[in-house]
């Protein structure tokens, strides 16, 4: 049976009607259409799904939509300001650490928690940070290289 | 100092933007009006007649909007053989019977994905189990229950031929030494993180358009026409953006004619996504292999002959499967140079998942056993294991028989400069230790020459089109997988009419569109589209001179230059005139007609399997742990002769992409197959490298210039994995003091071997 649930995604709020097994995930790509958010394993283990929940990152694919009332979500799509990429964002790809880019909306968000924790975040540190992003294609150098660029403060 | 302007730069991807805010559309991400869900039935066992499929009870589910088994008329063979079509072997969907489990027999289209699932419980498939074989050595046994009931011990011999050269006997007779060893690689899956998609929308009475997660949208395109029913053109094939390859997306599955086929059945658009764990069971992956190398050397290390024998468990049916079996004795023949030759390759029908080409076509499973028979031999000789490969390494301007000409090789530069880089003179020479240091060399094909579909057309075409404001736009059909290649061949158009990256549109991915191109295999974007953008590049240049020289008072085009956004007369950038300004002038003299370019790209006479070799040299730096058996590799260096280095970052990002990869296949990834039935299907249990598994990498380029590349460049996709295992093998034996002939090497090897060896 289907409820209307209300979620804050991106700092606005969305009515939608979600089965009560749907994940979150589910309702971000297909009743959002906010699709920037990735679907690799549905399990927990791949990280695509990443999504910042209350700030600290999660998968989206293991939260049922219904658990995600009352909390603030944001997607790939709340990361950049209107006018700017975030710096992360900028650095990702100027140090090539996006490829197929499949991971990269999750690594991202992983790599937003990780700062906002820890500003000051040393390589491991970083790598520690995104053990949980799994990406195929990178060996994970750029995307850390890319984060260590941050923390130095080279994009604002 | 760079001649170049934008090739030699690290240019950011031209879709850094799209990927980084995620409005990149991946297949998945699409959706149209009224679109179905559609989902496959698989089979549960690996071998079995099918006798009766009852799908009345599915179709009578409300929401269900068509259901289709391989009794509808969809039995033509699908396959990228055309040119022998003796090799095709699988239909779109199973009718009489099934080879490996999971196996597509039926295929629901409806209204939302939990119908469909719901469908597909009600549809009533009657198996007859039969015996099956699950390992090359079960499927090649006298009196081995056949797969395909034409082959006999489950070996199409129409598969590979026997290859040789020179005379091996003889090379063995005159050797000082020879030794024979036996190795052994396990199964391996692609596990790009973006699962198969396929969304198909038919419109009657004939067109259909498919956006397909394929790395082949020519190939696939022509598949699905075929079992469908229409003209090749009929069919349009979009690839959105694309989750990774590593080959797995080089052949055509199931849900690429499902999704067709149910459209055309519904009146319906109809989506198709794989889950990981279809991925993992039916999806494609890298062959097993069983391999024997008898290498006879002389007393100074000199190879003489060299004899190869290897059986890859093809699974149920042909994919690739025939050119990677080609290509791994190939490979042996392009890295050290051998006097005698002799390969026999069989690839083996089991009733185990399709291998298909991987990252490397076989070169991963070659380089192991070759470049770990190479450190056996110098231990046996008593020589510096990079003494021998540098005595024994192709040079620029040989001749190898499988291949041809070498015009360029940069194997003895990139030895020196990882020996020296690593400190290789000064390391530990002790065994047992617990740190290990070795070095292994690769060759890779930059792009196939084999002509197997049989197409009319030239391998790679592009079409430039130029305008008035100084822009251009380039068609092609080259696939981006994530290698960067729509960024390469933009930097290559850019250089070569004098313009910058931004001045530059990409428009690719779609049948109807670009020129053919058959797209990202064997490592070929570089090479074939490349050189196809750049003869589109010329083909416009040459006209934009032909209409600015009168205009600038120059008889001859020669004297001109596109350079800086100009085009002017060489060195002396008052005489000339803007790039748009020149477009102009073409524009006006063709009566308005668009202004553009066109260039293909065929290596005919240029050698029998490819025109280049790309090549490197790799070192690993291991730890390993002698109470757990744990194995950390510290540092990995590369050396890459990419020959002209178009994008540096993009270079890198190979290499390291490659170190990960090879990595993940030295010391932890293996598909556990029991009698058809993959048990580790996910990604908790198929351990692929993460973030704390990577060494401290380092990638040198080596500088080489390819005649035949453009602007002298090669391959750099795939050969820098091929080496990576066999680095990481050897530093462990000089590690621990005993020899892995089995990859992975996982903690428990390492334990059970250091008892075998006190046992
Ligand atoms: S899709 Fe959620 S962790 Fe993989
Ligand atoms: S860039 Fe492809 S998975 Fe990370």
């Amino acid at each position: 049976m289907k409820k209307t649930i209300s979620l804050d995604v991106n700092g606005a709020t969305y009515e939608t009607a979600a089965e009560p097994q749907d994940t979150l995930l589910d309702v971000l790509r297909g009743n959002l259409r906010l699709t920037g958010t990735k679907k690799g394993c549905e399990t927990g283990n791949c990280g695509a799904c990443t999504v910042l929940f209350d700030g600290n990152a999660v998968d989206s694919c293991l939260i049922l939509a219904l658990e995600a009332e009352g909390h603030k979500i944001i997607t790939i799509e709340g990361l950049a300001d209107a006018s700017k990429l975030h710096p992360l964002q900028q650095a990702f790809i100027k140090y090539g650490a996006i490829q197929c880019g499949y991971c990269t909306p999750g690594m991202l968000l992983s790599a937003k928690a990780l700062l906002d924790r820890l500003p000051r975040a040393n390589e491991e540190d970083i790598r520690k940070g995104l053990e949980g992003n799994l990406c195929r294609c990178t060996g994970y150098k750029q995307i850390v290289e890319a984060v260590e660029a941050v923390v130095r403060g080279e994009f604002k | 100092m760079n001649k170049f302007s934008v090739i030699g730069q690290s240019v950011p991807r031209i879709d850094g933007w799209a990927k980084a805010t995620g409005s990149a559309m991946y297949t998945d991400d699409l959706s149209l009006p009224g679109m179905l869900i559609g989902k496959l039935l698989r089979s549960p066992h690996a071998h079995a007649r099918i006798l009766s499929i009852d799908v009345s009870k599915a179709l009578a589910l409300p929401g269900v909007k068509a259901v289709i088994t391989g009794n509808d008329p969809v039995t033509n063979k699908t396959t990228h053989w055309r040119m022998r079509p003796q090799l095709a072997d699988m239909a779109a969907l199973a009718s009489d019977r099934v080879r490996f489990l999971g196996e597509e027999v039926a295929a629901v289209a409806a209204v939302d994905e939990d119908t469909a699932i719901e469908a597909l419980s009600l549809i009533k498939v009657e198996y007859e189990p039969l015996p099956g074989v699950f390992t090359i050595e079960e499927a090649i046994a006298e009196n081995a229950p056949r797969v395909h009931d034409e082959f006999d011990r489950n070996i199409n011999p129409s598969v590979s031929l026997p290859v040789s050269y020179g005379d091996v006997e003889k090379g063995f007779a005159e050797s000082f030494h020879v030794r024979t060893d036996k190795f052994s690689t396990p199964t391996v899956i692609h596990a790009y993180m973006e699962p198969h998609s396929a969304l198909a929308s038919y419109e009657p009475p004939g067109k259909l358009t498919l956006w397909a997660s394929t790395a082949t949208p020519y190939y696939l395109k022509g598949d699905v026409a075929q079992v469908m029913g229409l003209r090749e053109s009929d069919v349009r094939v979009i690839k959105p953006y694309l989750g990774g390859n590593f080959g797995g997306r080089n052949v055509p599955f199931a849900l690429d004619f499902c999704a067709g086929l149910l459209s055309m059945r519904s009146g319906k658009p109809v989506k198709i996504t794989y889950d990981r764990k279809e991925e993992f069971n039916a999806a494609g992956r890298r062959h097993a292999a069983r391999l024997e190398l008898k290498t006879g050397v002389s007393k100074e290390g000199i190879l003489l002959a060299k004899e190869i024998s290897v059986y890859l468990d093809g699974g149920a049916y042909n994919g690739f499967g025939p050119t990677v079996t080609f290509l791994s004795g190939l490979y042996h023949t392009v890295v050290y140079r051998l006097p005698n030759y002799k390969f026999n390759g069989y690839r083996v029908y089991t009733n185990n998942p399709i291998a298909i080409g991987m990252r490397g076509f076989c070169g991963p499973q070659a380089h192991f056993a070759a470049e770990t028979q190479m450190d056996m031999i110098a231990e046996d000789l008593g020589m510096d294991p990079v003494e021998l490969r540098l005595k024994n390494v192709i040079k620029t301007g040989e001749i190898v028989p499988t291949v041809g000409v070498i015009k360029s090789c940069g194997l003895t530069e990139a030895l020196n400069k990882v020996s020296s880089a690593v400190n290789w003179s000064g390391r530990p020479k002790e065994k047992g230790t617990g740190k290990g240091m070795a070095i292994t060399c690769f060759g890779q094909m930059s792009g196939a020459n084999f002509n197997f579909y049989n197409t009319p057309y030239a391998y790679s075409g592009a079409e430039i089109r130029a305008y008035p404001d100084g822009t251009l736009t380039l068609f092609s059909l080259a696939a981006d997988v994530g290698q960067g290649s729509d960024t390469l061949l933009c930097q290559i158009a850019a250089e070569e009419l004098g313009l910058k990256i931004g001045d530059v549109r990409f428009i690719g991915n779609d049948t109807a569109v670009d020129p053919v191109d058959l797209g990202a295999y064997s490592s070929r974007q570089t090479m074939f589209s490349g050189n196809a953008v750049l003869a589109a590049a010329r083909d416009l240049k040459q006209q934009l001179f032909e209409a600015a020289s009168p205009k600038l008072e120059t008889s001859v085009i020669h004297e001109l230059e596109a350079r800086d956004g100009r085009i002017q007369v060489k060195g002396s950038a008052k005489r000339g005139m803007t790039f748009g300004e020149a477009v102009m002038c073409v524009l006006r003299a063709k009566g308005g007609k668009e202004v553009s370019g066109f260039g293909t790209y065929t290596p005919r006479g240029k050698g029998t399997a490819t025109p280049a070799v790309g090549y490197g040299v790799a070192a690993a730096e291991v730890e390993v742990n002698k109470e757990t058996g744990v194995t950390r590799v510290t540092r990995f260096t590369m050396a890459h002769d990419c020959g002209t280095n178009i994008n540096p970052m993009a270079v890198e990002g190979q290499v390291y992409g490659s170190i990960q990869m090879g990595l993940g296949y030295a010391l932890s990834e293996k598909l556990i197959i029991d009698k058809g039935r993959v048990m580790n299907a996910n990604f908790l249990d198929y351990k692929m490298p993460s973030t704390l598994d990577m060494p401290e990498m380092v990638s040198f380029a080596i500088d080489t210039v390819d005649p035949e590349g453009p602007f002298g460049a090669k391959e750099s996709g795939e050969g820098p994995i091929n080496c990576v295992a066999p680095a990481i093998t050897n530093a462990v034996y000089n590690a621990v003091g005993f020899r892995v002939m089995e990859l992975p090497v996982r903690p428990d090897d390492i334990l059970g071997l250091r008892k075998d060896k006190k046992g």
